[in-house]
């Protein structure tokens, strides 16, 4: 039998606003453990939540670039449970009535889009941090807990999707494509490793062809794409495996930990909750007017998904989805207008200049296409050495480009000769037909000239000389 | 200058002091000395403080109320150890007036009662009667007021706690509309309720006192501009409509003496130029303590999920979290708070929630809506505050359904999120009865002129007998 997954992502983006959700706590990563708090977010007797208006804001202008319905009138749930960073033991959320709702985000594809619909954006408040205190650092097996109070009340965005999702490909693109457009929102750093933006991904399996939804399973705590990629596909296997063998998946939440080779379970279906939601009778409901969603509507640009599909016209759909959801596009594109070689362009962006970390923002694109044009007749050292440097105020191309790569056979000749001469043994393997030694040759030279030789004239060299 | 603090309305005392007659300290070292008296008999207050700091008169605050450094336990185990950080906003209000606290009052555990016996801490006693309770759950504000502890008090209502007592005690007292005194820094009861209001022993002085605690604050979103406080100043009630409701005043369970107190301050505001009139809020009566017993728990539910030992308060260790929690609890609330944590957790459960917490606030707009149309008729509606005069402490602690209807009249108008306010209106086996006045919302100065005509003409004596 074939076997379709079905895949749902629930993901949690952190706000970067000022203030904490709601209070005036600043709204920072870091800083001594507690230092960031006040009677409102360590739930002392009496305190009131006050909600930060741009958090709404920014949830209401999310929800705009998703597609999705505004609501007209919003309200905050309580969602009580006991845990030691809940410190109201309820966390201010929304339930039936969301700020937004009803969305998609297309993620292109080679032909066309893949529509993934979002059920749901909603604002609530983050919690704080539980530090388990045990040798493993992780929650199995830890003796003793501590809670660091500063990120208790960050506003969080959760955003759910439809069980739309059917390959783990598509879902890790999914989140690539909307952490990009969150973070060109301005609305989050949505830095995984940070935390500031997490997912949680539900996973089942049914035969191909049903319209059936199977039990599914939670898999939670990916601190990454690529193991989100990699948890899916594992648990997508797992789950086909059970129902061949005739078992039965139970629900339950896998926590994802990238180093071990099994999702350990967390909680079963035994243990489920029941939060017991009900409207937080400290709050207004949030009345959104069509002036503030007109206005937030006005504020959003060109989003990444369409982006990627504009540059697939020139470039391929792979090179135009790195640039996109790298960021690096607009760079590309203003390199591309100042002379350069879209594809080449497109290369040196996505191999070696994102491998830099340089803000895309620092740079001046018309030296910046100067040197990717230069880049077959310059050293490659010299190359490197600017490219590291293009960020920097005032960066010039000019003194890189004079450095001329050697392609003169006259000159690399001796060199060449030098170096077969003192590496007799790998010349008399060449020789007897071991062809792959011809890199190691070439990389020889490159070292001697201090990566001023032109390669592919090394390489042609080194071959006449050997034969 | 000696100081008959029995005697001595908030208004004089203020006047004393402004006048140079008294200074400040005296006037508080009086009070301290009031308290130090008779307080032994009344356990009208769980902590007093020495020497706050103002240059005004003092106030005593039900102990909900959070103080700066000064212990606040909300009648308690759980917080026996806690201490606020910051001040309530309406403490922050009342020290920039100069007022100084000069204790915090029993309460009913978490203003969960309605006799202050659900106080960890111990009942405070009636001054007409100390074999009485004085009513709940703000019993140590008003027997404070009533027997001259305190100039004036802050109290709290969520379904009856201030004018209950004042009804049981004999003296004024004012839950304000819903939104406009800030619950900022009150220990949460239920917030859809919860009101904090003045206890004071004149009509003039409740007035003024809503005055300093009232207005819109920016830490807590469900407050509102309030119209500007008028102080009553006239005698007459001419032109005011009064609505009497049937049920409220004919419901099973009001004491004849209490009937007859009622009908003879009516027959007195006529006199004085109102009209008189019955009318009827048939579900408001029928549904609102049901209702009532629905949301307020399921509110608490939550609001006293906190205390949970991690931060602040009682903590009994276990061996991990969920143990710690559970034995915290376990041991730091009351019968009362476990009862109504259960019935709340359980109104709001999965498939109950539709049938209790759901079907409650559809009932709680139907009783806004009946109170509406009548002030489309009436300028205040008047019914007695409590079916009963002071009852013995015991008589009804084990019967938490008996205790529950005594608020049967106060908590149709709070469900409304309405002003009411009691005035004493008579004796009746010689405890006082009260009456409650009911306005519209932002109806305060309606039931103030009304309220403050009505006492002149009463002249009721609001020291104890037993004091005199």
């Amino acid at each position: 039998m074939t076997w379709e997954p079905v895949i749902g992502l629930e993901i949690h983006v952190q706000l970067k606003t000022e203030t904490k959700m709601f209070c005036r706590c600043r709204n920072g990563f870091g800083g001594e453990p507690n230092s960031q708090t006040c009677p409102v977010c360590l739930a002392f007797p009496g305190a009131l939540p006050v909600p930060n208006r741009r958090a709404i804001e920014e949830t209401i202008k999310l929800g705009l670039a998703l597609d999705c319905t505004i609501a007209e009138r919003a309200v905050f749930h309580r969602k009580n449970y006991f845990y030691p960073d809940n410190p109201k033991a309820y966390q201010i959320s929304q339930y039936d009535e969301p700020l937004c709702a009803g969305g998609h985000l297309d993620v292109p594809t080679e032909d066309g889009v893949t529509r993934i619909g979002i059920t749901r954006a909603h604002l609530e408040e983050d919690a704080a941090k539980n530090v388990h205190v045990a040798t493993s650092g992780r929650i199995h097996g830890a003796t003793a807990t501590l809670v660091d109070f500063n990120r208790c009340g960050t506003p969080l965005v959760e955003i759910v999707t439809e069980p739309d999702l059917h390959d783990a490909e598509t879902a890790k693109r999914f989140l690539q494509l909307l952490r990009q457009t969150v973070v060109e929102l301005e609305l989050s750093d949505a830095e995984l490793e940070k935390g500031s933006m997490r997912f949680d991904v539900n996973v089942s399996v049914r035969p191909a062809g049903s319209d059936e939804l199977r039990t599914r399973t939670e898999l939670k705590n990916m601190n990454s794409f690529n193991f989100a990629a990699k948890g899916i596909e594992r648990e997508i296997a797992r789950q086909i495996r059970i129902y061949e063998e005739g078992g039965v998946v139970e629900q339950e939440t896998l926590h994802f930990d990238p180093t071990h080779e099994e999702s350990p379970p967390m909680r079963s279906k035994e243990e489920a909750q029941d939060y017991r939601y009900f409207p937080e009778p400290d709050l207004v409901p949030v009345v959104p007017g069509s002036d503030l969603v007109d206005r937030l509507r006005g504020e959003i640009g060109e989003l990444p998904g369409a982006r990627i599909a504009r540059v697939a016209k020139t470039l391929s759909f792979y090179d135009a989805d790195v640039l996109v959801t790298g960021g690096l596009d607009r760079l590309w594109a203003a390199v591309v207008a100042a002379g350069a070689d879209p594809k080449e362009a497109a290369n040196v962006l996505a191999n070696q200049f994102v491998a830099t970390g340089i803000d895309a923002g620092a740079v001046d694109a018309g030296e910046l296409a100067k040197l990717v044009s230069a880049r077959a007749e310059i050293p490659r050292a010299a190359f490197d050495e600017a490219l590291a440097k293009v960020g920097e105020p005032g960066f010039t191309a000019a003194p890189y480009l004079e450095q001329k790569v050697v392609a003169d056979a006259a000159e690399l000749d001796p060199i060449i000769e030098r170096i077969i001469e003192a590496n007799p043994a790998q010349a008399e393997q060449y020789r007897g037909g071991k062809q792959g030694l011809l890199g190691f040759f070439v990389g020889q030279v490159m070292k001697e000239t201090g990566g001023g030789a032109d390669p592919r004239v090394v390489s042609d060299r080194v071959r006449t000389l050997l034969s | 200058m000696t100081v008959d603090t029995l005697r001595l309305s908030a208004e004089e005392a203020n006047k004393l002091i402004a006048d140079g007659a008294i200074s400040s300290d005296e006037l508080y070292r009086a009070y301290l000395d009031a308290i130090g008296e008779r307080d032994p008999e009344l356990h009208a207050f769980l902590h007093v403080c020495e020497n706050d700091p103002g240059a005004g008169i003092p106030i005593a605050i039900k102990d909900v109320i959070g103080t700066k450094g000064i212990p606040t336990t909300a009648g308690s185990k759980i917080l026996e150890s806690y201490v606020p950080v910051y001040d309530s906003t309406v403490i922050a209000n009342c020290r920039r007036r100069g007022l100084r606290v000069i204790g915090k009052t029993n309460t009913d555990e978490f203003a969960m009662g309605s006799s202050t016996e659900n106080s960890a801490y111990g009942p405070s006693r009636n001054p007409w009667d100390p074999s009485r309770v004085p009513g709940g759950s703000g019993g140590g504000s008003a027997a404070a007021v009533s027997a001259g502890l305190a100039p004036w008090a802050l109290g709290s209502d969520t379904g009856g706690s201030i004018k209950q007592p004042a009804a049981l005690c004999g003296h004024v007292g004012l839950r304000p509309t819903y939104g406009t005194v800030s619950r900022y820094g009150v220990v949460a009861f239920a917030s859809s309720l919860d009101q904090v209001g003045p206890v004071a022993r004149t009509v003039r002085d409740c007035a003024f006192l809503y005055s300093v605690i009232s207005g819109r604050d920016e830490n807590d979103s469900t407050t509102v501009d309030v119209p500007e406080v008028e102080l009553p100043t006239a005698d007459d009630l001419k032109g005011l409509r009064i609505g009497v409701p049937k049920e409220m005043n004919g419901v099973a369970g009001i004491e004849p003496g209490v009937s007859a107190a009622v009908n003879k301050t009516l027959e007195l505001a006529e006199s004085l130029g109102a009209s008189v009139e019955e009318c009827s809020l048939p579900r408001s009566v029928d549904y609102g303590v049901a209702c009532y017993y629905l949301i307020a728990p399921a509110e608490a539910s939550a609001n006293l999920a906190r205390y949970d030992g991690v931060r602040y308060g009682l903590r009994d260790d276990g061996a991990d979290f969920r143990e710690m929690v559970m034995k915290t609890r376990h041991a730091g609330f009351g019968d009362e708070p476990k009862r109504r944590i259960m019935i709340g957790a359980y109104a709001l459960s999965a498939g109950y929630y539709d049938a209790y917490y759901g079907t409650a606030q559809k009932v709680r707009t139907v009783i806004k809506r009946e109170h509406d149309e009548l002030f489309e008729r009436f300028d205040v509606l008047v019914s007695p505050t409590s079916p009963t005069v002071a009852f013995p402490i015991g008589a009804k602690i084990d019967d938490p359904v008996a205790m529950y209807m005594n608020d049967v009249l106060t908590i149709p108008s709070c469900m409304a999120g309405l002003p009411g306010l009691n005035i004493p209106c008579g004796l009746s086996e010689g405890l006082p009865v009260g009456l409650q006045l009911i306005g519209p919302q932002f109806g305060e100065n309606t039931i103030f002129r009304a309220a403050h005509a009505l006492e002149g003409a009463l002249g009721f004596d609001i020291v104890p007998e037993r004091l005199r």
